[in-house]
């Protein structure tokens, strides 16, 4: 009893100054499935009209919904697979293996990883555009790939130097090749390094706004972020409530994701390689 | 297998870590690599079994000249002082891994893991992880993987290091009875000289990247080669004396003298080297001093005595003599078992 006496004046505290956000997120929730008169912020009436977006169809001039939703999906999972698998690979030899400019490489990465990026937008927009995949979810998605690149392979470094190079001696001297060794005995061990920056650079992904927006505005490689600021660009007739259902809509994946692998993403750093 | 290093060498970058060492490990022996830590006993011991590479010199097992052979394939079982297992398969994957690697057939695998299991005693443990093993168990899946594969050879490094005392006795015991049983030929890297003794068949004892002396753990221990053989071996350790030649008399430094010493006359000083079971009442008297310490261990007690000129010896003897701090003793030497080396510390 005393023991939850003591800690009353901090959730007190930490409601508190967490409200305003919470009111944020359920005024969000709420707004989009109801109505409320003009003069007034209480709603009088719960509707789905404002998602009717999902179902009508697109007024002319704007994408389709669902061709939008798809595009921000490949977009995001590409990256994730791109962002891992070049991760896992280029971590593994960055942490374990010797070869020349080893320190070089260590070293440009972790400048990579603070770089800020937008710099460099002017030049890549050039870059592809003279390869001609500007406008292009290809384009983006190698650019969005690349970006991320830096921060997903100092993860995984971080989780390969974390195996004991025990392992990989014994299973040398089990006669596994050194590939075996690496597929077979260390890869299982970084596993939830894996999963983790799978999540991360997938949501990384869905959430990008900028590089869609500056290398592919066209309607054809639009994504949800970029078709969001289309709803309010066009200022002679802002629909603020579509805007608020399709920012919902938008939200309702990235939330799905954390409720879903939160134990797990929790979990990564207690669960290492303890097996 | 018998193994041979001739002249063998290993550097790291510029440091000579083992310079010129030749040792030959007989076939179906055990032998021990003793050494304080840091003198190059794993780097031997990763060079036998491929993962280092040798930077002068050869390895040979059997006639067979292994030295630039990767570790695939030179069929050498290893332990590793952390046991290495692998966390995400059971103890039975863990054991089957060299088979399943070496294509094995299933049904082969699944009889020489149970055949293997059965030898080390670890049948009921199979299904587990290694998180839901001890120590003692760990090391002997970890044994059981190493041997899995039939090796030529069998290498330990430290293996019973991160046991606790009573789990560390019975794992020395299965141990050698594992290594006599399958025949195999192992070297043991210990820096625990009770390890080697009660395990080995031969110690080789190496100090700073060399082979200082190698002989059998009773040989070793009544025959030191040199001071430090001498002091690294026994437990507790042996105390030194500076002692002075004069006629055909060995002088202590506390005025004692001992008869006939058969030293050359060209020897003036030299010390003289006592273990602490060769010194107490049980050897006449002849040497006094104070009690300065008593260390109470069970069976034995251990004494300090300060000499009257201020060096001190040790004396290890039954429980039960009444003695405490400050008492005065006169006592005497085992003069057989003196140790006498010179001022280099050789051997005299
Ligand atoms: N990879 C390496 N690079 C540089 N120096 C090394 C390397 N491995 C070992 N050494 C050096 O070689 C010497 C011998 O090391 P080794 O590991 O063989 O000692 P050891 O006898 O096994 O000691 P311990 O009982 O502490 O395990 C040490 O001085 C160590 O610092
Ligand atoms: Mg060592």
């Amino acid at each position: 009893m005393s023991h939850n006496f003591r800690h009353w004046p901090i959730i007190v505290i930490l409601s508190i100054v967490s409200l305003p956000l919470i009111i944020m997120f359920a005024f969000q929730i709420i707004d989009t499935f109801t109505t409320h008169p003009i003069d007034s912020m209480i709603p009088d009436r719960i509707t789905f009209e404002q998602f009717s977006f999902l179902w009508d169809e697109a007024e002319t001039g704007r994408a389709n919904i669902w061709k939008v939703t798809l595009n921000t999906f490949i977009f995001a999972t590409t990256t994730a697979v791109v962002v891992c698998s070049v991760s896992m690979t280029t971590a593994y030899a960055l942490s374990r293996l010797n070869f020349p400019f080893r320190r070089f490489f260590l070293g440009g990465l972790i400048i990579l990883h603070a770089f800020p990026t937008v710099t460099l937008i002017i030049a890549i927009f050039l870059i592809l555009q003279i390869i001609g995949l500007y406008d292009t979810l290809l384009g983006v998605i190698m650019v969005k790939a690349a970006l991320e690149l830096p921060f997903g392979i100092w993860i995984m470094k971080g989780f390969y130097d974390n195996v004991p190079w025990e392992i990989e001696m014994a299973g040398v001297q089990d006669g596994a090749s050194r590939f075996t060794v690496w597929w077979k005995l260390v890869l299982p061990q970084v596993q939830p390094g894996i999963f983790a920056l799978m999540i991360f650079s997938f949501l990384s992904g869905w959430s990008e706004f900028l590089l869609p927006q500056v290398l592919a505005p066209g309607n054809d490689a639009q994504v949800l972020s970029t078709y969001l600021t289309a709803l309010i660009a066009d200022d002679t007739k802002i629909d603020f409530a579509l805007f608020k259902a399709v920012g919902m809509f938008y939200a309702i994946p990235v939330i799905a994701i954390y409720l879903i692998f939160q134990n797990k993403l929790m979990n990564i750093y207690g669960g290492g390689t303890k097996g | 297998m018998q193994i041979t290093l001739q002249n063998f060498t290993k550097t790291f970058d510029d440091v000579t870590v083992i310079e010129d060492m030749n040792l030959t490990v007989k076939d179906g022996e055990m032998l021990a690599l003793l050494g304080p830590s840091g003198c190059g006993k794993s780097t031997t011991l990763f060079a036998i079994c491929g993962i280092h590479r040798v930077n002068g010199g050869k390895i040979l097992f059997g006639d067979r000249d292994v030295s630039d052979l990767p570790s695939q394939k030179r069929n050498v079982g290893v332990v590793f002082q952390s046991y290495a297992l692998y966390p995400h398969m059971n103890a039975y994957e863990n054991i089957a891994f060299p088979l399943k690697v070496r294509k094995d057939k299933p049904a082969d695998i699944k009889r020489q893991v149970h055949e293997i299991a059965k030898l080390t005693h670890i049948e009921e443990l199979l299904e587990r992880k290694p998180g839901q093993l001890s120590g003692g168990q760990q090391q002997r899946v970890a044994l059981a993987r190493a041997l899995v594969r039939k090796p030529d050879i069998l290498l330990l490094d430290e293996p019973l290091a991160n046991l606790d005392a009573k789990l560390r006795l019975e794992m020395r015991a299965e141990i050698r009875r594992i290594q006599l049983e399958t025949g195999i030929t192992a070297i043991l890297v210990t820096h625990d000289q009770v390890e080697a003794m009660s395990m080995c068949d031969r110690i080789a004892l190496m100090h700073d990247g060399k082979i200082v002396q190698l002989d059998k753990p009773s040989e070793m221990y009544n025959n030191p080669a040199n001071k430090f053989v001498a002091d690294f071996l026994g437990n507790p350790p042996i105390t030194f004396l500076d002692a002075k030649h004069q006629g055909d008399l060995l002088v202590l430094p506390n005025g004692h003298e001992i008869k006939n010493p058969k030293l050359a006359a060209s020897i003036q000083s030299l010390q003289v080297g006592i273990r602490p079971e060769c010194f107490g009442p049980q050897f006449g008297t002849g040497i006094k001093g104070v009690v300065k310490f008593i260390e109470k261990q069970g069976r034995e007690e251990l004494f300090d005595i300060e000499l009257t000129d201020g060096s001190q010896l040790r004396s290890i003897q039954p429980s039960g003599a009444d003695l405490s701090i400050g008492d005065d003793v006169d006592w005497g030497l085992s003069l057989d078992d003196l140790l006498l080396f010179d001022l280099q510390g050789e051997r005299l």
